[in-house]
């Protein structure tokens, strides 16, 4: 990979380099300069916490705009199935699918199709036997990125196939090229996409090359306009597109990849705290005994990215409701693919974005210095210095990004004065002058 | 002169929520060395076991961890009961653990015999009244 492409931006007007995304990031990717936010890019997995938790809205994630479509001669929107559940009221998933077509696109695809092609593809290589258990889904990019960033020893586990909605891409493309003679240039296919990690895995797929994605647009700019049109809609107008059941549409929440493979030794955890005790458990090989472990960043699945619009308990409630007029399945894998089709193409490497050093004794010198200024450090994790903890400050200082005197204590415990600090950072020094007065 | 990185850690006894706390800290402070993988995992696994055990066992213990370029040596050393019959701990399945441990999943008699199997190097020091410690190492190939 030359250029790194990543859809979490910082809108650098609107941040005031508070330390809450600093804190909150799992691959300890962000640290404060200047008063302001910065993303250290080989760092972060796109995973979008920090748009969740900036109190400025300062994070933002990129995504097309609808401008885009204009490019194209034909147009494909490819719905994620966390998009069902933003709707009230909604029976027949053909209402929405319709009034994405009403609003300008030519063709929709589900991605709970592609999903559906995968649970049976996977059910299949289950089967052959081939797959080193636990198998981990490899369907959120967002978790894919954590683990060759902090779990590289768990590559090997990773299921390796492409995403759903590369299968609905190649899916999408073949049917309008057949049908419509356009070429590829003319063909627009864009993702509707709950978060911003899906947004990064078109610009930059790991393990294969792009299926054809044109673009995303996120689920939350494509709602109003959207729900519009489908209010407008007359029943008669309703057109037959949906062609996905219960285990595709099921992808849209946590637990729906896992349940699709109808077997019974898995595990499902989502929130991406959760995520990595889960991936700590297994590389500490105890959860031998799992068949499949399904990890969603988000909370709740897809349904809770943070590019939606509506509460994600709210949308769950809303598609367990759709499935009762669903089928269970109807795409399998031998209708479009074989396994070849869905395979990776390239090799998924570990990211050396936590190493100190490539060379070990290098490393050693690093890591030594490193335990030391910890040592040196007060351990209060204020987040003052810009850094998310102490830790990663002494981090950032033996890779020469910062220096001991970032520490606002820094000063006090080499015997300065104190007074000037906040109550939570000065030191009691003078026993006799405080403390005591008070109880009198 | 040799380069080595040395870590002390107190695992405090009948804590399970903080049980596996140093063998973390190892393992993130291994793959920030670049260790390999599978040194890794064995370190981690072993060391785990071995915090496991003082937790249940021992009412707590010390850990010292010494990482060089060839080697990472663990030092796990507890006051607690001690270990009658060594050979029989040794044994896969069986267990001194009482039911309630068992009960939270942890005795089922795989500790000692998965610490020396994940290791290169094991001897074990113990004393019925006075303690027990481990001495380990994982090479680094």
């Amino acid at each position: 990979m030359s250029i790194l492409f990543h859809s979490v931006r910082l809108d650098a007007d609107k941040c005031q380099g508070c330390t809450n995304c600093i804190k909150r990031c799992p691959t300890e990717a962000i640290r404060v300069r200047n008063k302001k936010a910065y993303i250290i890019s080989d760092r972060c997995i796109d995973c979008g916490e920090c748009i969740r938790v900036c109190p400025h809205h300062a994070k933002y994630a990129v995504s097309e705009h609808f401008n885009e479509l204009l490019k194209y001669k034909y147009r494909i929107a490819l719905p994620a199935p966390a998009l069902y559940g933003q709707f009230n009221n909604l029976e027949n998933v053909d209402y929405v699918l319709t009034g994405l077509k009403k609003m300008g696109f030519d063709d929709v695809v589900e991605v709970s199709k592609g999903a559906e092609i995968l649970s049976s593809a996977t059910r299949e290589m289950f089967e052959n036997g081939e797959l080193k258990k636990p198998v981990i889904s490899s369907a959120c990019p967002a978790v894919v990125r954590l683990i060759r960033t902090r779990f590289p020893d768990l590559l090997g586990n990773l299921l390796p196939t492409c995403a759903p909605i590369d299968l609905a891409a190649k899916i999408a493309r073949e049917k309008a090229k057949k049908e419509t003679g356009y070429t590829d240039e003319e063909i627009g296919v864009f993702f509707i996409t709950p978060c911003p990690a899906k947004r990064t895995a078109i610009s930059n797929p790991l393990c294969h090359e792009n299926y054809g994605i044109s673009g995303a647009i996120a689920i939350k700019d494509i709602y109003p306009v959207l729900v519009q049109t489908m209010d407008k809609l007359r029943n008669d107008e309703v057109e037959s597109i949906n062609d996905s059941g219960i285990i595709g549409v099921g992808w849209a929440s946590s637990g729906g990849e896992a349940a699709g493979l109808l077997k019974e030794r898995y595990l499902a955890a989502d929130g991406i705290e959760n995520v990595i005790n889960v991936l700590d458990e297994l590389e500490n090989e105890k959860l031998n005994d799992l068949d499949f472990i399904e990890l969603n960043c988000c909370t709740g699945g897809c349904v809770g990215g943070v590019l939606t619009v509506e509460n994600l308990y709210v949308a769950k409630a809303r598609l367990q409701r759709l499935r009762k007029f669903m089928p269970v399945s109807c795409n399998r894998l031998e209708d479009y693919f074989t396994l070849d089709d869905l395979g990776w193409t390239k090799e998924l490497t570990a990211s050396p974005a936590m190493k100190l050093a490539d060379n070990v004794i290098t490393a050693m010198k690093m890591m030594s210095r490193l335990k030391e200024i910890e040592r040196s450090l007060p351990g209060l994790d204020c987040g003052i210095c810009g850094a998310p903890s102490c830790r990663a400050l002494a981090d950032d200082i033996v890779r020469g990004y910062a220096q001991e005197t970032d520490c606002v204590l820094h000063n006090i415990q080499v015997g300065g004065k104190d007074d000037w600090l906040p109550a939570p950072f000065r030191m009691k020094v003078q026993n006799e002058e405080s403390g005591d007065k008070n109880d009198g | 002169m040799e380069e080595t990185i040395k870590l002390h850690y107190v695992v405090p006894g009948d804590d399970f929520t903080r049980a596996g706390a140093a063998s973390g800290d190892v393992k993130h402070t291994l793959k920030q060395l670049g260790v390999s993988p599978a040194v890794i995992r064995n370190v981690s696994i072993a060391m785990y076991e071995g915090e496991i055990n003082m937790v249940i066992h021992a009412g707590g213990g010390e850990i010292d961890v010494e990482i060089s370029e060839k080697d990472i040596k663990m030092t796990l050393a507890d006051k607690g009961p001690g270990i009658a019959n060594v050979e029989l701990a040794m044994k896969e399945g069986y267990s001194t653990a009482p039911d309630n441990i068992r009960t939270l999943g942890f005795g089922a008699g795989m500790g000692l015999p998965n610490i020396k199997k994940y290791t290169d190097s094991f001897r074990i020091e113990t004393q019925v009244g006075v303690g027990t410690t481990l001495f380990l190492s994982v090479n680094i190939a």
